[in-house]
């Protein structure tokens, strides 16, 4: 945390607000990571949307349109991102949001990381991933929305 | 709506023309210190209301962070189980500080849930900034949830929020102390001067535990009531004003922030704020003239 505090005060606050949905899929219980990339994104001068544990990629993505975020992220301990992580996308296809961006995070083998790319996760981040990293991705990404909308 | 949070100007015509489809929704303020279990008793009260066929929308609003801008929005935690349900649509947003983030997209996302054909519209805010108490008025009935163990915070209770209570929900009542919270409250209530005026509405205080969905029903029954007494007391015209009224305020002091949110920093801000730090310039007429800017 106190590594992102520091670092608030050159990053330049967002345009105009950009807001991410992060999420858990799957049955384990740890959301200290999720959390973790949460308070980051805060300090970032993100708007996080914030689902807490056990949520369904349909859930996920409902939940993504309702809140009009800008991309979802995933935190994934469980070992099922190579089904759980496609459903989102399936389901925001399904939704008419395939332009909403959805990035994972979690230990997640390098062959898989492939596999996940091919299928449209934007970034996958594995475990000791400095946060500002996450934090440059996930502004890039959005900015690239807003140019889009 | 992403819109309107940003002022999109693309926004104004979208509002502009489904505002002659809104006035049919009713809305319920829930306000409360911070972890009283307002979003628990939201999504309590949300499975009450799909019980009984009412569609319901949902504002959360938690404070940005006053360093950042940015914001966790965590309310949704409590409220999952309604993720797919297509008769509940929640919304979570910031307050974004006081440059008219919350006065200017809240106003108008609660036209689009209205327009959108909702029944009930509830919007929870923790009550304590002056934005959030002004989006509370714009409900019909203000629940203000209490939690026992806050000793004497009843007196220390904003006053703002003490007044615009319709409903007092003592939640956590498994807790103790509960009962000593509600007569508080009731003494509290029966100095008021309103207590003693036999068409005055007397806010009613029950207690609820949310985790789990005890209290539900008597609640629901307390804003029935407190519909039933401003349908017998005040014509919907006139409830109708006092929303629309608030609404305008809303949306003039939205704007206004917005303004001063974009002059701040331009060279006509600055060489004034020189002015005045040079003495040249009294800060008032610094101000007359950044004002006469903006309009
Ligand atoms: N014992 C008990 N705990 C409750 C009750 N209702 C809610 N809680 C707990 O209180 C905590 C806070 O609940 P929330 O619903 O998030 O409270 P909130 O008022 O929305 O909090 P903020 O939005 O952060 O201000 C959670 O851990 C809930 O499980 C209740 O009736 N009894
Ligand atoms: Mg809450």
């Amino acid at each position: 945390m106190s590594e992102t505090q520091t670092k608030q005060s050159d990053a330049s606050p967002p345009e105009t607000t950009h807001r991410v949905l992060i999420g858990k899929v799957g049955l384990d219980g740890h959301d200290r990571g999720a959390k973790v990339i949460a308070r980051a994104l805060r300090d970032a001068g993100f708007e996080v949307i914030y689902t807490g544990l056990h949520q369904t990629p349909e859930a996920v993505a409902a939940t993504a349109v309702q809140e009009d975020v800008d991309g979802v992220g995933i935190s994934i301990l469980s070992g099922a991102h190579n089904t759980l992580v496609p459903e989102i996308i399936e389901a925001l296809e399904e939704r008419g949001a395939d332009d909403i961006f959805v990035f994972a995070g979690g230990i997640i083998p390098e062959d898989d990381i492939a596999t996940l790319k091919d299928q449209g996760v934007r970034a996958v981040f594995t475990p000791g991933t400095p946060t500002r990293e996450v934090i440059d991705f996930v502004r890039d990404a959005c900015r690239e929305q807003a140019d889009n909308r | 709506m992403r819109w309107l949070d940003d002022g999109r100007p693309e926004a104004r015509a979208e509002l502009d023309a489904l505002y002659p489809h809104t006035g049919n929704a009713y809305f319920i303020g829930i306000t409360g210190h911070p972890g009283s279990g307002k979003s628990t008793l939201v999504d309590a009260f949300i499975r009450l209301c799909r019980e009984r066929d009412l569609t319901v929308a949902c504002i959360a609003v938690d404070p940005s962070s006053p360093f950042s801008g940015g914001a966790i929005l965590g309310d949704r935690v409590r409220m999952n189980r309604h993720a797919l349900d297509d008769g509940v649509f929640i919304r979570s947003v910031a307050t974004r500080g006081n440059l008219g983030g919350l006065s200017r997209s809240t106003p108008a996302s609660v036209q689009v849930m209205d327009a959108m054909g909702f029944d009930i519209v509830l919007i929870e805010t923790v009550g304590v900034g002056q934005d959030e108490i002004d989006i509370v008025r714009l409900a019909d009935t203000n629940v203000v949830v209490m939690v026992p163990g806050l000793g004497d915070d009843i007196q220390a209770t904003k006053a703002g929020v003490m007044e615009i209570a319709d409903i007092f929900a003592v939640n956590k009542s498994d807790l103790d102390g509960a009962d000593r919270v509600v007569r508080e409250i009731k003494t509290m209530l029966s100095m008021n001067e309103s207590a003693d005026d036999e068409d005055a509405w007397i806010p009613s205080v029950l207690k609820t535990v949310a985790t789990h969905q005890e209290g539900l029903e008597p609640l629901f029954e307390a804003v029935e009531a407190h519909r039933d007494w401003l349908q017998a007391h005040r014509s919907d015209r006139d409830r109708d004003r006092q929303r629309i009224e608030q609404l305008v305020r809303l949306v003039i002091s939205g704007e206004f922030d917005a303004r001063i949110g974009r002059l701040l920093g331009t060279d006509t801000w600055k060489s004034h704020l020189e002015a005045v730090l040079d003495r040249t310039e009294t800060p008032y007429e610094a101000a007359d003239a950044l004002f006469d800017e903006i309009f």
